[in-house]
């Protein structure tokens, strides 16, 4: 039986690609190559990821062009209701919201593409700005987490002492904190009130909570690893070596957890997206007239049974977003950390 | 007494991975027989753990491909089915792990992982199969077998741990014992006593002995006859006579020349083979060792056969083109054995 | 042993006594927070605000006002401020609803989640293994809230097999019960299970590689008995502590979203009630019954881990 023809235990054929007989007395040894580019090379053969990360920068500029679209295209904002309005459909002028109160279902034309709500409003372009607003909170959310959240872990990981006594017991109550249930008090108190000079509706009150909230789910595995790494030999040497503490922190540590944030990267903004559709549902997150996915959802929740394109297409906005981000992370995870055995035709 | 207990032909195997085919065995042919103790030599990398992990089984996976046949009392193991195996494996032939910490269940009780072996082929009561546990502790020599069989593997020393090892291996009497590595990870005043244990209990139950180790001095305290692997091919073949006072091949020179000897002054520099093992990936044409065989000549290219090439030894085989007076001639330098003149000379 | 119970409980009080704080503090940073005008209504005069406000206590400092919520709490007499209902006895009455809710979700999704992730440790890269990613995937990237109006959609509406809301309870019709809670059972768990799966697959993989899985399969076990006796019983710590804060968390309440969309008169409803009229008390509540639970399940995922693995002593 040779090695090299199909083998009936199941490989479909096995194409050998060994390097050819060359001259190099030794044989050739693979080019050694490093983690990070190595990395690189295993993400960009994963056409899964590669093809969400497209659909994914498709959403986002879809829905940051919702100005444009708003301007050029529907020519109507967000928020302006038309009750009386009308809209030519096919040739034929019709009502946007019917006598009776029906509003149009969608006419797949310019305006009203997605049909409107009761008030007339169009749903394509609340749609875009729903989006635009939740991955912006999102956005805003995870930047805040991730900032905060590697300093927290860096410095109570690193300096351990008073840093240390005071972020971990902190991180652990917010962390033991049902997430909703934080979420929506501080999203309903915040909301109404605001913090300081920022007013109760502004878009950054639930970025702000989404990141305080999801701090100790980077901060806590950071400050494990950080744990970890300061007894490796390395460490120690550098100290040796005469480097302070900080440079320490910033050129020997940063580097090795810098793939733990890479891989926390995707998840957290996925999980900050998310909240923000949770908390925005329940009304404790965007506050009217802002508009945000989620609340889109919760709005068309009422006309479930009638029209349950008011709350499905948000949704399967929100959703195919999230999955984007979330496969993509996948496969980032994967680059970086390949464990699956998998079936490899040489 | 001369029954060929087990028969390894032309035995190949190689492993699919990302970097292309890996040859980690290339057509090794032994045999074994009732009551010896064969010891396959090499550093690490040249295939000889990969061999005897084949012969139970323990390396198949989607990604590996097989070639050859090894066969145990007329039965193949290479082409056998899995129910096939698991009936042969612990039964007919047992191994004995180089880790025992790591290759012992952490959170089962001794006596339990010995009685789980007996119950897997005997249909036995737990009472008995623990009584004959029990017995075979003892007979290994572990003291106070009733009450340390209740204990588990980490409440054991590492020589300890070993002893349960081979009777966990020795209790259904098998035909084929392996014992892979079995001392490297041991103290060597422990070391010796097991090398004892393995020696009497095989010689008890008349049991064939395959022994991989990098250890020659291993070899030459146990084996009856020795392999020696390099680069996934078997290089030289014998009786542990011939191998120690008679050694054919450049390699095994490089091999017994790299020990250091107490009946001489201690060298300058520790002779060590120059260069390093060749890539399994892009195996180089001929014979494997020559980009790092001081005595290598043109011919080398074309690789040596393994065949027995001293008329007064037909079981001394090697795969070396240099006639056997040159051999002779050049495998010492300055009264010591060695690879070349710098490697001696020191 | 004991030591173990008498530091688990010693953490719990003191995570009981900080969650209250926390909560209390949150309200009292909003600076239009009146809960004197919550309660008198609307349409109420200033003075009867004044009135109330003397009544209920909102004119003492914080501390005290805190001191007092807190006795109130624990001698079981704290009254909500929305509808002046027995915060206690309304948590008495609604957690047999939230635990028909979370309980039977939390067998199925477990018991899902083990069978799947096996199967697909035991199959890596093939169809199911593959089948069961993406379910993960799909499943941590939908939130609940649209999850159930699907459900509801689809399963309530346009085909309508079953109830679209309410509860009837377990005592006066067993059959009419489970009949409502399906869909809520399904929402709940199919989140769970794609995820839970994966880790244990993770998780299975990784143990899988051990040496002593070898040594188990040179024993000459069957790929069965090897996978259960050895790979899975050693794989199961990671989703049991997954397991011991989501089982918490729901308990306490996290499934207030469900709960709202099937209109099930559950802890979670309650509480999200409360939250959306800034009624304290309730929150209060509830916040310390779901640390309570997250403590004594994490002490219970302790305890389960040291049977599981008998190098780890319970030191607590």
């Amino acid at each position: 039986m040779a090695l090299d023809s199909a083998d009936d235990r199941g490989a479909a054929g096995v194409v050998v690609t060994v390097a050819p007989r060359d001259s190099m007395a030794e044989g050739r040894q693979p080019p050694a190559i490093g983690p990070w580019r190595l990395a690189g090379r295993r993400l960009r053969r994963n056409k899964v990821a590669l093809f969400f990360l497209a659909l994914f920068v498709v959403l986002v500029v879809m829905c940051l062009l919702a100005p444009v679209y708003a301007d050029h295209i529907a020519n109507i904002g967000p928020n302006t209701n038309n009750v009386t309005g009308t809209v030519i459909v096919d040739g034929k002028q019709q009502n946007v919201v019917s006598l009776t109160g029906v509003p149009i279902g969608p006419t797949w034309g310019a305006h009203y593409l997605l049909g409107a709500d009761t008030n007339g409003r169009d749903l394509a372009v609340r749609l875009l700005y729903g989006g635009r607003t939740s991955l912006l909170i999102g956005s805003i959310a995870t930047v805040i987490i991730i900032v905060l959240g590697t300093l927290a872990g860096l410095l109570s990981g690193y300096f351990r002492g008073a840093a240390d006594f005071i972020l971990r017991p902190v991180m652990e109550l917010i962390w033991s904190f049902p997430v909703v249930i934080l979420g929506v008090a501080l999203g309903t108190a915040l909301a109404i009130g605001g913090i300081g000079p920022v007013k109760g509706n502004s878009l950054y009150i639930p970025a702000f909570i989404i990141g305080v909230v999801y701090i100790p789910y980077l901060g806590k595995p950071i400050r494990g690893e950080v744990l970890r790494l300061r007894h490796q030999d390395y460490i120690d040497a550098a100290r040796v070596q005469g480097m302070g503490n900080w440079r320490i922190l910033f050129s020997e540590v940063m580097p090795n957890v810098a793939s733990t944030i890479i891989v926390f990267i995707p998840l957290i903004l996925a999980y900050s997206i998310l909240l923000e559709a949770y908390l925005s549902f329940l009304g404790a997150g965007v506050q009217a007239p802002n508009a945000s996915w989620g609340t889109l959802i919760s709005d068309g929740l009422n006309y479930l049974q009638t029209t349950p394109t008011y709350s499905l297409i948000p949704g399967a906005m929100l959703v195919l977003t999230v999955l984007s981000i979330n496969i993509v992370g996948d496969g980032i995870r994967d680059a970086l950390d390949p464990r699956a055995q998998v079936r490899v035709r040489t | 007494m001369d029954e060929q207990l087990l028969e390894v032909q032309d035995l190949e195997v190689a492993f699919a991975t990302e970097d292309g085919l890996v040859r980690a065995v290339s057509g090794v042919s032994f045999t074994v027989s009732r009551g010896e103790v064969v010891a396959i030599v090499g550093e690490s990398g040249s295939g000889k753990s990969v061999t005897v992990m084949t012969l139970m089984g323990l390396t198949r996976s989607p990604n590996s491909r097989f070639a050859g046949t090894a066969r145990l009392r007329g039965e193949d193991l290479v082409s056998a089915s899995e129910e096939q195996l698991e009936d042969i494996r612990g039964k007919e032939i047992a191994m004995i792990f180089q880790d025992p910490i790591s290759s012992l269940s952490p959170v089962q009780r001794v006596g339990a992982q010995i009685v789980e072996q007996i119950r897997a082929h005997e249909n036995i009561s737990k009472a008995a199969a623990l009584d004959r546990a029990i017995e075979l502790m003892g007979r290994v020599g572990i003291p106070n077998a009733r009450e340390r069989a209740r204990a588990y593997p980490h409440e054991f020393s590492g020589g300890m741990r070993q002893r349960v090892m081979i009777a966990m291996a020795l209790s259904l009497s098998p035909s084929v014992l392996i014992a892979d590595e079995p001392t490297t990870a041991l103290d060597v005043t422990i070391q010796a006593q097991i090398l004892d244990e393995i020696r009497q209990l095989s010689a008890e139950s008349d049991a064939g002995v395959i022994f991989v180790t990098h250890d020659l001095g291993v070899v030459a305290d146990i084996a009856d006859r020795v392999l020696v692997m390099y680069a996934g091919r078997l290089v030289e073949q014998g009786t542990v006579d011939e191998i120690f006072y008679d050694p054919q091949h450049p390699y095994t020179w490089g091999l017994l020349g790299s020990v250091t000897r107490v009946d001489r002054d201690p060298p300058r520099r520790l002779p060590a083979i120059p260069g390093q093992p060749p890539s399994l990936v892009a195996t180089p044409e001929g014979c494997a060792f020559r980009p790092r065989c001081p005595h290598a000549f043109d011919r080398c290219r074309e690789l040596p056969p393994l065949a027995p090439r001293l008329p007064e030894a037909p079981g001394h085989l090697d795969r070396c083109w240099l006639a056997p007076s040159d051999k002779r001639a050049r495998r010492e330098v300055a009264g010591r054995i060695g690879l070349s003149e710098e490697a001696a000379a020191s | 042993m004991s030591r173990f119970i008498a530091r688990r409980a010693f953490s719990a009080i003191l995570l009981l006594f900080a969650t209250s704080v926390v909560v209390f503090g949150i309200f009292e940073v909003i600076p239009s927070y009146n809960p004197a005008r919550a309660i008198a209504g609307r349409n109420a005069t200033p003075t009867t605000v004044a009135q109330v406000s003397e009544k209920f206590g909102f004119d003492k400092p914080i501390y005290v006002q805190y001191g007092n919520t807190m006795k109130l709490i624990f001698t079981g007499q704290i009254i909500d401020y929305s509808d002046n209902l027995n915060v206690v006895q309304q948590f008495g009455q609604r957690f047999p609803v939230t635990a028909s809710l979370v309980v039977p979700a939390a067998i199925l999704w477990m018991v899902v989640a083990i069978v799947l992730g096996s199967l697909s440790a035991l199959r890596p890269g093939r169809l199911m293994d593959r089948g069961l990613m993406v379910a993960a995937i799909v499943g941590v990237s939908i939130p609940v809230f649209l999850l159930a109006a699907v459900l509801l959609y689809l399963f309530a509406f346009k085909l309508p097999w079953f109830p679209n809301t309410g509860y009837t309870q377990f005592g006066s019709n067993p059959a009419q019960w489970a009949y409502h809670l399906i869909l809520p059972w399904i929402a709940i768990a199919a989140l769970s299970i794609g995820f839970y799966s994966r880790v244990l697959r993770s998780s299975a993989l990784d143990v899988a590689n051990q040496d002593f899985v070898r040594t188990a399969r040179a024993k000459g076990l069957s790929e069965r008995q090897v996978f259960v006796r050895h790979v899975l019983r050693n794989s199961l710590m990671p989703i049991v502590t997954l397991f011991g804060l989501d089982f918490a968390a729901l308990l306490g309440g996290a499934a207030l979203v469900t709960e709202t969309v099937f209109n099930l008169p559950g802890i979670g409803q309650y509480e999200a009630q409360a939250i959306g009229n800034l009624d304290v008390p309730p929150i209060m509540v509830g916040a310390m019954f779901t640390a309570f639970f997250v403590v004594l399940f994490s002490a219970l995922s302790d305890v389960v881990y040291a049977l599981l693995d008998p190098r780890i002593r319970l030191t607590g």
